[in-house]
């Protein structure tokens, strides 16, 4: 099969340390995957070498639009990481929303009725229809999250890319916002996103790609979340259960409990209660 | 004669109000992209870099507009690059390459002293050295610059919120980098004869963040920011008319003002705001 990202012994950064080194990989039209890896492991790096906003050191990215029967450059939807926004830009939902047809709309300041249609309609479609004069500022992390989701997929894309989805909200919208990744790949979207939470990425993802510096182990989260893999992955001591179908990952409880740490410490006061 | 008619009973002032209402405006509409990109720095700097453009183009004897615009725009392309492409964040880029620039414009000044008087002019503003061709000049490069912010709209907005986002979602950035430094370096040429090199940054700046205190959504900052730039100016003109101080400074002076005033009445409304808040709670 023709894929539709393929990264070729793709380097980046220079010296004995680069940021990532000698990266191979495809991802397949429909593919679902996430990058797990310890901070610093260079998922984001590997992110931008495939949107195209950093170019490798040595080796080839190379995005292939016919996979899909296209031509060109496949469309990329980018959802960044929700701390990399300037949360105090005055701009609201709607032209959040609206920068995602940058490319398609016209050449008015702005957008024009069918825009305002399609705009009003992928805002539905995510749950949060009403919101389009709100300020990004005034909305709860899951909404964020979900307003930038919407940008990303106003434009048809023929890949979607999110880094650290799951990161900055709470556990509920989170959930919610992998299933309606799930939902999107049911569909025939390919996605692939970045995430440090191991559990519910082994819970959501049926393709996982072990990163540190070099590609350490990629397959489905059973065969690769072994504590070897895990252990390489992450330069720590990794425990996995497996409990039926279910994978749960975890570092391995402290040899110690706070006692040994701090030996003699200062007693909190619980205040009587109110007078 | 009335009295806000008796001014303009002198060509100098009609040129002069025409031409700072305009300057008001426009310094007003670009200092929004500049207040959000945190580049407030940039128009001091640029201004500087274009002083020193100035000063070699009356030396080489080049088109005074031609010279230093082209001197101002290679500037702010540089300062751009230099930021996109090394560790140097952009302050520092500002501070290096504007100053030096400067630096060579003193520098000529210094080794041929006969024009040291004309240059006043450009370093604090003239109002009443405004020709009608200079006010045919701010007047053309302020439609240019309200048509490229006009139709690079979208491209502009996704660029200032986030470059590297906008870049993937095929926004083509640095052309709209480029665009942009062009026409930030005609706003301030055209600028300099009214507001001179020292007080540009001022009115790029304040007009700006006085409406970002006003309003959280980006349309209505556009048209705050501009036609507090453009009454500021039509102001500025009619006080120092009247109190006989330079005109670049009035205008200043009176942005500065009104700003302070928006920063007391925000916070004060915002600590009404809570207090009723907490009231309620209670």
């Amino acid at each position: 099969m023709q894929p539709l990202v393929e990264l070729d012994h793709v380097t980046f950064g220079f010296g004995a340390q680069p940021v990532l080194e000698d990266i191979s990989l495809h991802l397949h039209p429909g593919q679902f995957a996430a990058l797990v890896g310890p901070s610093g492991a260079g998922k984001t790096t590997f992110l931008k070498l495939i949107l195209g906003t950093l170019k490798p050191s040595r080796g080839e990215v190379r995005l292939h639009a016919h996979a899909l029967g296209g031509r060109g450059a496949p469309r990329i939807g980018y959802v960044p990481q929700l701390e990399t926004v300037d949360w105090n830009f005055p701009v609201t939902v709607e032209q959040v929303v609206w920068m995602g047809l940058v490319q398609r709309s016209g050449i008015w300041p702005w957008p024009g009725p069918r825009e305002k249609e399609k705009i009003g309609e992928t805002l539905e479609r995510l749950g949060l229809g009403g919101l389009e004069g709100r300020h990004i500022r005034d909305l709860s992390g899951g909404q964020q999250q979900r307003v930038f989701l919407a940008r990303a997929l106003i434009a048809n894309p023929d890949l979607l890319v999110l880094d650290e989805p799951t990161t900055g909200v709470d556990m509920a919208s989170a959930e919610n916002i992998l299933h309606m990744l799930a939902d999107l790949n049911h569909q025939g979207m390919t996605i692939l996103i970045s995430t440090h939470d191991l559990n519910t990425a082994a819970a959501h993802l049926p393709w996982i790609i072990c990163l540190n510096r070099r590609i350490i182990a990629q397959g489905r989260p059973e065969d690769v979340f072994t504590v070897e893999i895990l252990n390489q992955t992450y330069q720590g001591d990794m425990l996995v259960i497996r409990q039926d179908d279910m994978l749960l990952v975890q570092q391995k409880p402290h040899p110690h409990t706070y006692h040994e740490v701090v030996p003699d410490p200062v007693p909190g006061e619980v205040p009587s209660p109110a007078k | 004669m009335n009295i806000w008619l008796e001014p303009f009973q002198f060509e100098f002032f009609r040129n002069g109000t025409v031409a700072a209402v305009l300057v008001g405006a426009l310094c007003g509409l670009i200092g929004v992209y500049i207040v959000l990109r945190g580049m407030s720095y940039i128009g001091h700097g640029l201004s500087h870099a274009i002083f020193g453009g100035a000063v070699v183009s009356f030396v080489m004897q080049w088109n005074f507009y031609l010279g230093a615009g082209l001197w101002g725009f290679l500037a702010a392309l540089l300062i751009n690059q230099t930021v996109r492409r090394t560790k140097i964040s952009v302050d520092a880029a500002i501070g290096v390459i504007t100053t030096a620039s400067f630096a060579a414009g003193v520098a000529l000044i210094s080794r041929y002293q006969r024009f040291t008087r004309s240059f006043d002019a450009a370093l604090f503003g003239n109002v009443l050295g405004v020709t009608r061709q200079d006010v045919l000049v701010v007047a053309g490069v302020t439609l240019m610059v309200a048509g490229v912010i006009f139709f690079t709209y979208k491209q502009l907005l996704f660029t200032t919120f986030d470059a590297e986002v906008a870049q993937v979602y095929g926004v083509r950035v640095a052309w709209v980098d480029t665009l942009f430094a062009l026409i930030l370096a005609a706003a301030l040429i055209a600028s300099m004869q009214i507001l001179g090199v020292t007080l540009i940054a001022a009115a790029l700046v304040i007009p700006a963040i006085t409406a970002r205190l006003l309003t959280d959504s980006f349309n209505h900052m556009i048209l705050i920011s501009t036609l507090t730039g453009a009454f500021t100016g039509l102001a500025g003109m009619y006080l120092s008319f009247y109190v006989d101080v330079s005109s670049g400074a009035t205008i200043v002076l009176i942005q500065a003002a009104l700003f302070s005033l928006t920063l007391a009445l925000t916070s004060w409304r915002k600590r009404a705001a809570h207090r009723l808040l907490d009231t309620h709670i209670q």
